[in-house]
């Protein structure tokens, strides 16, 4: 695979050349935080930055968004039929995406795209997406990755990995969607030292992350056991079902559906909803399988790091990425969860 | 790509009302294009998520049975918001199916098997599908025997009563209905709640299989005269329900541990829903 060298005043240049043939969208700064949006002035892509407030999963599945329109005017043949929407699935590239960021979408289309059912606007926005991301030189506390599968210069998701090296960027192509992306720009010669560098910074931000748990010393532990430990009370205890961690979380997909209607024209919207909120699981006759906080506290861990490994193999769902860990107003810290799991309820002494 | 959040456009064909306390109505929809009705291809059991623009969409079990053509049937309870505005829909309404979704009884396992039917109050839905299913004189000879045990509190809340007095008249099938109670001195069947009135009529677990749907509380004194019986729990079938939306595994919110009761079931073993959290 390819690699170039982006002398970093020449970036610019080349996110100008993209936004001419692609849609673009990166890290931009709002104000207080960087969120990823599309890029309208090719100066507003924000490099330096640690990571958005939000995870880029609204790219692919938007907090709102309107499935299928209708009318309900009874003078037209087509009232109460629910149509398609016209959606611009052009060529676009995403620039900045963390390696967390790109693996989560990964272990997010195991959900939404299987072998007989496919969401289809999850799979076609995917499928039109070029991702270049940026390594992780420096780690926040908050991170995790090599704890869950991941790291910090991992690839998993990635078309093209971005590396700063100081003067500029070393771009790697890692899937022939990157190579082709990179075939159109003019690169810069390519620093002597660079190689040797990008192995510098990988071992600095890898070391510098640690271990936080052991993955298996809780996916092997008997579903019904975990279920069943009590320290789910010792978890739910200070949560205030807000919900932060997981409008946050670029693994959480749950949504709801609901129509909305304006006079004789209406749409079906499909909305971000959370395993933290009573209404979620709740029957129109008054039942609620999950009515009580700690069940659906339970619910948020054991989704993520039993429920999923088990169901698909493919490791847990949840990347590191530490915004949860950031975001909970009441700082429970998913590391800490885990870790009850593998050594049962450890009281504090 | 199949938009599977799209639902077939439909118009109801006819509305019955099946319950003296009107809380219960029978739809029949027929699809306005046939291709659609072709690519609706179902087994008993299977449900459909039933769509009215503006309202919404529920899942709603199938009562039709694929043997019976050009229709497919729902009966709906009168719950909330949608069940509510479907009940005030007319003949000639336009409405919405998007389906067939989930899994269905094991119709090939039971093949060769007696089969004893276990139903309560409006949960009959799909055990209706299955008998007709079963009845079809294409289909009668792949059976053993066929026992029905239905019940419901009092003879106006039993659905489809037609059907259950022609399905009495018939020697391949043994019907069992019952009422909690009753002050009807015409009443020609059992009195009694379902365990104890299944209990009496002792339907034999020798190559059998059960299929048990109803309220959880007659599910929860049922199961101990069936285990009495001799049925184990890989011969017990039942089917679930949670709060549902997309009905394709993929909205998160339907989940019993690893298992989305939206795709993986409705329809669970006894012997299964035992590996799971109890959590429904
Ligand atoms: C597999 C399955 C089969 C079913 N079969 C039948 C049937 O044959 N006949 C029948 O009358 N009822 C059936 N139900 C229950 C039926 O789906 C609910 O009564 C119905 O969704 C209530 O919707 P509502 O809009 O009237 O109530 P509201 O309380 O206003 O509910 C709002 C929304 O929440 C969801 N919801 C609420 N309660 C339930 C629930 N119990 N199950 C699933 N989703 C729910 C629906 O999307 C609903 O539109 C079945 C449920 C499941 C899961
Ligand atoms: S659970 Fe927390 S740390 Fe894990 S991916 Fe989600 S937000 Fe990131
Ligand atoms: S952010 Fe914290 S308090 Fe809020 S729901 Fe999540 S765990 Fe509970
Ligand atoms: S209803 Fe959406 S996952 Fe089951």
């Amino acid at each position: 695979m390819s690699e170039i060298y982006i002398a970093r005043e020449k970036l610019p240049g080349i996110v100008e050349q993209w936004m001419g043939r692609y849609r673009l969208f990166g890290p931009v700064f709002q104000g207080q935080y960087h969120e990823f949006e599309q890029v309208k002035q090719p100066g507003a892509v924000d490099l330096d930055f640690v990571n958005t407030k939000l995870s880029p999963k609204g790219l692919f599945h938007p907090q709102a968004e309107k499935m299928f329109e209708f009318t309900l005017d009874k003078q037209n043949p087509e009232a109460g039929i629910l149509k398609e929407i016209p959606r611009d699935y052009s060529e676009r590239v995403i620039l900045g995406i963390r390696p967390c960021d790109a693996r989560a979408f990964v272990l997010d289309d195991v959900n939404f795209n299987t072998n007989d059912i496919k969401d289809p606007w999850w799979v076609r926005r995917r499928e039109c997406s070029t991702l270049v991301g940026l390594a992780c030189n420096d780690p926040c506390s908050t991170c995790f990755c090599t704890s869950v599968g991941g790291g910090p210069f991992d690839t998993a998701g990635l078309d093209v990995l971005l590396v700063d090296v100081g003067d500029g960027f070393v771009a790697q192509a890692v899937t022939p969607k990157g190579e082709d992306l990179l075939a159109g720009i003019q690169g810069d010669p390519m620093p002597g030292e660079a190689p040797q560098k990008i192995e510098d910074l990988k071992k600095a931000a890898e070391a510098s992350l640690g271990k936080a748990f052991q993955v298996e010393s809780f996916t092997q532990k008997n579903m019904l056991d975990l279920f069943s430990d009590p320290l789910w009370e010792e978890v739910q205890f200070s949560c205030i079902n807000c919900g932060t961690c997981t409008f946050v979380c670029p693994t959480c997909w749950c949504f709801d559906i609901q129509d909305e209607v304006s006079e004789d024209k209406g749409a079906r919207m499909r909305l971000w909803d959370a395993c933290m909120f009573p209404l979620f699981t709740y029957h129109g006759s008054g039942h609620n399988p999950r009515g009580q906080k700690l069940q659906r506290v339970r619910q948020r861990f054991m989704h993520k790091l039993k429920y999923y490994p088990d169901k698909y193999g493919n490791g847990v769902a949840c990347v590191g990425c530490g915004r949860c860990v950031k975001a909970c107003p009441v700082n429970i810290d998913i590391r800490q969860v885990a870790r009850l799991m593998s050594d049962g309820c450890v009281c504090p002494a | 790509m199949h938009n599977p959040y799209l639902p077939y456009p439909v118009r109801i064909e006819s509305v019955v009302t099946e319950s003296e306390d009107r809380n219960q109505k029978t739809f029949k929809l027929v699809f306005l294009n046939p291709e659609d009705e072709a690519r609706f291809r179902y087994m008993p059991g299977q449900f459909a998520e039933l769509s009215v623009a503006g309202q919404g969409e529920i899942p709603i079990g199938i009562a039709s049975s694929p043997t019976e053509k050009g229709f497919i049937m729902f009966t709906v309870n009168k719950v909330g918001k949608v069940s509510s505005h479907l009940h005030n829909m007319q003949e000639g309404d336009i409405m919405g199916v998007r389906g067939p979704l989930g899994n269905w009884y094991p119709w090939d396992t039971l093949e060769g098997k007696n089969v004893v039917i276990i139903g309560g109050g409006f949960a009959f839905t799909t055990l209706r599908s299955s008998i007709v299913y079963m009845l079809d004189p294409e289909n009668r000879s792949k059976y053993g025997n066929i026992d029905v045990v239905y019940g419901a509190r009092m003879p106006g809340l039993l659905l489809y009563k037609e059907e259950l007095a022609a399905w009495e008249q018939r020697d391949d099938i043994n019907m069992h209905i019952t009422v909690d109670g009753t002050t009807d001195p015409n009443w020609k069947y059992n009195v009694g709640f379902v365990p104890t009135v299944t209990k009496e009529k002792a339907p034999s677990a020798d190559n059998a299989y059960a299929i048990i749907c109803g309220p959880p509380i007659m599910i929860k004194f049922t199961l101990p005269v069936l285990t009495e019986l001799g049925f184990p729990p890989d011969r017990i079938i039942s089917s679930l329900e949670m709060r549902m939306k997309c009905g394709i595994g993929i909205c998160g919110r339907c989940n019993i541990g690893t298992e989305y009761v939206c795709k993986d079931g409705p329809v669970f073993t006894l012997e299964k829903l035992a590996t799971l959290p109890n959590e429904y």
